[in-house]
């Protein structure tokens, strides 16, 4: 096995977190799936964002005013830089969840109708499903669900089918399972879809994050994903959509920014990407997610991604040896992010976790926001593990150890 | 910490627990669910003359509330049905012995309690309408 490129332990001290004993021990943070810590640099730009800039954007002439438009409008390019797109294709949202929001109202309930089939998957967080099904009451569109196989791999074959069926005309799909860690191969799916012109909405919540994303490459139609899974503040979250689709979609919110002009019974729209950003925004954490991305850029999200494989390939190796151990996905790192979800023996996830913070040890357990999943799993809950860029081949070691615990005061 | 939780007792309702099961004819069924966990409890309830003459419960999810339920069924068998008005989280949390739990765990402890009440109220308010919103009002808060 190799070493990784990422040297963990030193990039620890940029994280204050860590300084934070749990029950007596060091903080040994698992859940990277749900949120991530964040560095200095990134609570930093945004006390400084409070202390020396803060006032409103876009609106007034004054030079506070102006520093913090700029910083503003700073951060969005580079976060479109970041997944190599044009800034005015970058709406801030709140999170992902809005994102997919903005485009099921926006979007879907304009150009879809009654029959219309909207393709998701099995592995969808609740956000790709609830949306659809909302919008599916309303308007009379279809839900098909594409499966996984035993390993944890979509039936992608099938999906193609479905694509070409001439029903689907919307293909809504998770570029990484929050659960299983699979890597869903999106490029031909995104191919395929659009040889039948059909747009692609990529959730990219888990993936963005933790590996290289160019959209330019991809070509899906829409991207979305949060700041907080990856250093960012939370309340921040990315809709990237294709110039050709905002300009024609309607606006999600009326409101302050998004407008031209206001009469007494009519509107003219900003132009985007300010027409979906309506209201005053959550300024200083955009400032604060253009903080993050400068992190991960001097990393490198290649170098994040090998570190992720190390780590996972280290724990996949280590949880096997353990008994009465299922985990869920596939157990090659090539076709798995940094998300190890497993069962052990009798032991309820919630249970699990009880034990796992007497260690210090932060897992998440439960349902992960994808009930769907479960279900074809035939499991109630998992435990889940997830890494990131700071975590170490020690900690793996300390989280197995408090798997045996577990199974000693269990008696298993 | 967690060898105070999972003492002895309650691996034992976890694995074996009491009173677990459908009850044909019975004369009210509440279920309800922790959303954060999914821990799912189904109380079935049989009533004579007041009396609970069988309590059954169903259910899945972590050993605190597996345990809770199954340890709760045997608390409240073939005691008065108005009873169960006055129990809190206090009593529940000392039946199973487990006074420090976190707010989160909490709740997977006090799940049965909160089925069981429904269930009372529920059966008072098919039966017996007049004391049901009197046992409503007096119910203990848990």
């Amino acid at each position: 096995m190799q070493r990784s490129i990422v040297n963990s332990y030193e990039l620890r001290n940029d994280f204050p977190i860590f300084k934070k004993k749990i029950n007596g021990n060091d903080l040994v943070y698992l859940d990277n799936a749900s949120t991530t810590q964040k560095p200095y640099s990134v609570i930093n730009s945004i006390t400084d964002f409070y202390s020396n800039h803060n006032s409103n954007i876009h609106r007034a002439v004054y030079q506070l005013a102006e520093e913090a438009t700029e910083l503003y409008e700073q951060s969005r390019e580079k976060i479109a830089n970041f997944i190599n797109v044009r800034p005015e294709e970058i709406i801030f949202t709140r999170n992902t969840t809005e994102s997919i929001n903005l485009i099921a109202h926006s979007w879907a309930r304009s150009n879809l109708k009654k029959d219309d089939v909207i393709a998701i998957t099995e592995i969808e967080h609740h956000s790709n499903i609830v949306p659809w099904q909302i919008l599916c009451q309303e308007i009379g569109t279809r839900l098909e669900y594409v499966g996984i196989d035993e390993s944890g791999f979509l039936d992608v074959e099938y999906l193609i089918e479905l694509i070409s069926s001439r029903k689907v005309k919307l293909v809504s799909i998770s570029h990484m399972s929050n659960v299983l860690g699979t890597i869903v191969p999106i490029e031909r799916i995104i191919k395929t879809a659009h040889q039948n012109d059909i747009p692609v909405i990529v959730d990219g919540a888990q993936s963005v994050p933790h590996m290289p994303v160019d959209v330019k490459n991809l070509d899906c139609d829409f991207l979305v994903f949060s700041a907080h899974k990856m250093l960012g503040p939370t309340g921040v979250g990315v809709l990237y959509a294709k110039k050709e689709f905002l300009e024609k979609m309607k606006p999600f919110m009326g409101g302050g920014d998004m407008i031209k002009e206001v009469f007494k019974f009519h509107a003219n729209y900003n132009e985007v990407p300010y027409k979906f950003e309506a209201g005053t925004p959550n300024i200083a954490d955009v400032v604060g997610f253009g903080a993050a991305v400068e992190y991960l850029e001097k990393i490198g999200m290649e170098n994040i991604r090998k570190h992720e494989i190390y780590l996972t390939e280290y724990a996949l190796e280590s949880m096997q040896s353990l008994k009465y151990i299922t985990i869920y996905g596939p157990m090659d790192s090539k076709f798995r992010g940094g998300v190890i979800s497993f069962n052990i023996a009798d032991i309820h996830p919630h249970d699990l976790a009880t034990i796992m913070n007497d260690h210090g040890i932060a897992i998440r357990s439960g349902h992960h926001c994808a009930q769907v999943l479960m279900q074809r799993l035939d499991v109630p809950a998992t435990s889940r593990a997830s890494f990131y860029i700071y975590n170490t081949k020690e900690e793996i070691d300390k989280f197995v150890n408090a798997i045996k615990e577990a199974g000693r005061i269990f008696k298993i | 910490m967690s060898d105070d939780i999972y003492r002895e007792i309650i691996l034992d309702h976890y694995r074996n627990p009491r009173n677990k099961g459908k009850l044909e004819n019975a004369d009210v069924t509440v279920h309800d669910s922790n959303p954060l966990c999914g821990d799912e409890i189904d109380i079935h309830l049989k009533v004579n003359d007041g009396v609970i003459s069988d309590v059954k419960f169903e259910g899945k999810g972590c050993a605190i509330s597996q345990a809770s339920a199954s340890m709760l069924t045997e608390m409240v068998m073939g005691k008065n049905l108005n009873l169960v008005k006055d129990l809190k989280k206090e009593d529940i949390l000392e039946n199973i012995g487990l006074t420090n739990l976190g707010p989160a765990r909490i709740k997977c402890a006090l799940l049965s309690l909160k089925v069981l009440k429904v269930g009372m109220i529920k059966y008072y308010s098919e039966n017996d309408p007049k004391s049901a919103e009197q046992v409503k009002n007096e119910s203990s808060p848990y």
